[in-house]
């Protein structure tokens, strides 16, 4: 029987016997694996910006929201039976044990005024908390006090892009701004925290939950945010948030959305977009091996002759399919290692040029895409080289 | 050695049957020298490849080496050419990507034998065919005597019993052509059967025995 070494000396032989074809085999495949290396990495790096952006809230979180939902995320109020949301509600859920933080949210627009410069802005009706829960440093001054929530002084701290157009490079601590026609003392400005999943938290202004619903002339609040303690169980809390608020409203009239279930949720619907990605990427290797399945049938047909005398020289039909798939797979596997080159660093090349664009070079998909780069090299071999090892030597040897 | 016994081989082309070879009746003893002779599609080719365990019958019976061949198995067919035949094509049938030595080892090669082995069989054959120089020349660098004495080396390198030749001087001139029937001649002396199928006139009277085919039959066999 053939030596291996033989074997795969009369492979690398005939490969380099035909270096155009070889090549261009090996470059279906490569391009195959390097958009599915770059695609996925590219939809990773996305994947972990945006969980990132989220996660830097920290992961004990609960979200309550008036009304019941249906799905997550879309709140379906039953019309005029709910209660509505208070700051009552939120100084009750404060005493439910291990709960550390909790901020009754209101949200908003107005024309904040100061010497004469004016700007509309977003106004956030938060409580004392709210650095804490969602990690914002006070850059001047402090955060809004401990006051009684339901009779706060007229207090605001401002957010850093609004700190700087009305104030430029002065400091704006202890004096007069206008919110929506009521006057506040500026206390205390926050550091920068730059866009949040597109919300612009710097161009804002925070005062308490009372002081806003009477801005906005609500008597509910958006939304109550509540942070527990690190390692306490996230469902007695959760339990417990439901019982409250049925004993307070007579039924559960609100949703709770824990920052897991939102990080599972987005989680999911960003695998998807990897998936897609991905998937784009799989489409062009399956192309590559369309070509490679080409060039192998071009390849065993020029050398019919070839196979006939292999045949005449007393090789079996396993010897030829063998040289033939051989080919095949080596040709596949480093079309494969040079296209993970070409992704790997394309994906470089690319965070070099668009810093912006988070790339994430994922171990997972690349693997996935170098297995299937090798299986649909070998199916594309196998189709050939089966036709290849069934040539009957008599016709064979008379090809040419 | 060799015994075909009622030996038929019916091609089916569309709905057409072309009986290449019909009730073939021969026996060919070891060493002997045996020319084939008959005008183009009587049928020479094809009885040379059932012979060669190219082709299989499609009816009779084959005995080779007191062995019965038809009934084997494609593998076991194999196995038969690699240690028991040598076939010398009409146009050398040589790869171009490698050297004249390379072509030679070919068959030793696919039987696995060792490199040093290999070299020094392939050498000695070339050698003993007056072409050693040539040993690390590709075809291409060849004359066409050169490329069959290359060929006729690889045939006879794994001692086959029998050296099957179709047309081996067909695409020679006639000097290189007698060259090759010499050395031909000189293995036969060695012991090898030798088969040689052939248009010239010349080159078949050489043989011992002749056979002439005529639409697939022998109508004369020595
Ligand atoms: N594979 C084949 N398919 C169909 N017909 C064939 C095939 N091989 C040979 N033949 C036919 O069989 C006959 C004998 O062919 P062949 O043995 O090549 O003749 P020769 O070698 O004497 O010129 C011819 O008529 C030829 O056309
Ligand atoms: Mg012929």
């Amino acid at each position: 029987m053939l030596k291996l070494r033989d074997f795969i000396r009369l492979i690398v032989m005939a490969i380099f016997c035909h270096r155009l074809r070889a090549f261009l085999t090996m470059l279906c495949i490569a391009i195959g694996i390097a958009a599915v290396v770059l695609l996925t990495s590219i939809g990773e790096g996305i994947h972990r910006f945006v969980l990132s952006e989220f996660t830097q809230f920290g992961t004990n979180l609960i979200g309550i929201n008036p009304g019941r939902a249906t799905t997550v995320g879309a709140s379906v109020g039953v019309f005029g039976a709910e209660r509505p949301l208070t700051i009552d509600d939120a100084e009750a859920l404060k005493r439910i044990a291990n709960v550390e933080a909790v901020i009754p949210m209101v949200q908003g627009n107005a024309e904040i005024k100061a010497f004469g410069k004016s700007r509309r802005s977003t106004v956030y009706g938060v409580g004392a908390e709210f650095p804490t829960v969602f990690t914002f440093n006070v850059s001047a001054g402090r955060f809004l006090p401990d006051d009684d929530p339901l009779a706060p002084r007229a207090y605001a701290v401002l957010g850093y892009t609004l700190k700087n157009e009305l104030f430029g490079t002065k400091s704006p601590l202890g004096q007069y701004i206008r919110i929506g026609g009521s006057r506040y003392r500026v206390i205390g400005t926050l550091e920068s925290k730059g866009q949040v999943l597109g919300f612009d938290l710097d161009d804002a202004v925070y005062i308490p939950t009372q002081r806003s619903l009477a801005m906005f002339n609500r008597d509910s609040v958006m939304e109550i945010d509540l942070l527990y303690k690190e390692g306490a169980n996230q469902q007695q809390i959760v339990g417990a948030i439901e019982k409250l608020i049925i004993a307070r409203h007579g039924k559960m009239d609100v949703t709770i959305t824990t920052q897991q279930q939102m990080l599972e949720i987005l989680g999911s619907i960003l695998n998807v977009l990897t998936f897609a990605v991905g998937a784009l990427g799989g489409i062009s290797l399956l192309v590559g091996g369309v070509g490679i399945l080409t060039i192998t049938t071009i390849a065993v047909r020029e050398r019919t002759s070839e196979i006939g005398l292999y045949r005449a020289l007393g090789a079996r039909r396993i010897q030829i399919l063998a040289l033939f798939l051989g080919e095949a797979a080596i040709l596949s596997g480093l079309g494969g290692v040079i296209g993970l080159a070409v992704g790997l660093l394309g994906g470089q090349l690319l965070q070099l040029i668009f810093p912006a664009l988070p790339t994430h070079f994922s171990l997972f998909f690349t693997s996935l895409s170098v297995i299937l780069a090798i299986i649909i090299g070998l199916i594309a071999g196998v189709l050939p080289a089966m036709h290849a090892a069934q040539l009957d030597p008599v016709t064979a040897l008379r090809a040419e | 050695m060799i015994e075909l016994q009622a030996i038929q081989r019916d091609f089916n082309v569309g709905d057409q049957t072309i009986h290449a070879l019909q009730q073939i009746n021969l026996t060919i003893s070891q060493g002997e020298y045996v020319s084939i002779m008959g005008p183009s599609g009587s049928g020479k080719s094809t009885l040379l490849n059932v012979i060669g365990l190219l082709d299989r019958p499609s009816s009779g019976t084959y005995t080779l080496d007191q062995a019965e061949i038809t009934a084997l198995s494609d593998d076991e067919r194999a196995d038969i050419r690699q240690h028991k035949i040598g076939f010398i094509f009409q146009f050398f049938q040589l790869l171009p990507r490698l050297t004249a030595q390379e072509n030679v080892e070919l068959p030793m090669l696919l039987a696995g034998t060792a490199p040093f082995v290999r070299q020094q069989r392939a050498r000695k054959v070339l050698q003993s065919l007056d072409i050693l120089d040539r040993a690390g020349h590709r075809p291409d660098q060849l004359s066409g005597g050169q490329q069959q004495r290359v060929a006729i080396a690889r045939a006879t390198v794994m001692q086959p019993k029998v050296i099957l030749a179709d047309e081996p001087t067909g695409n020679l001139d006639r000097h290189s052509g007698r060259e090759v029937i010499r050395i031909l001649e000189r293995l036969n002396g060695e012991g090898m059967s030798l088969i040689v199928v052939t248009h010239d006139p010349e080159v078949g009277q050489r043989a011992k025995r002749h056979i002439r085919m005529i639409d697939g039959k022998i109508t004369h066999s020595d």
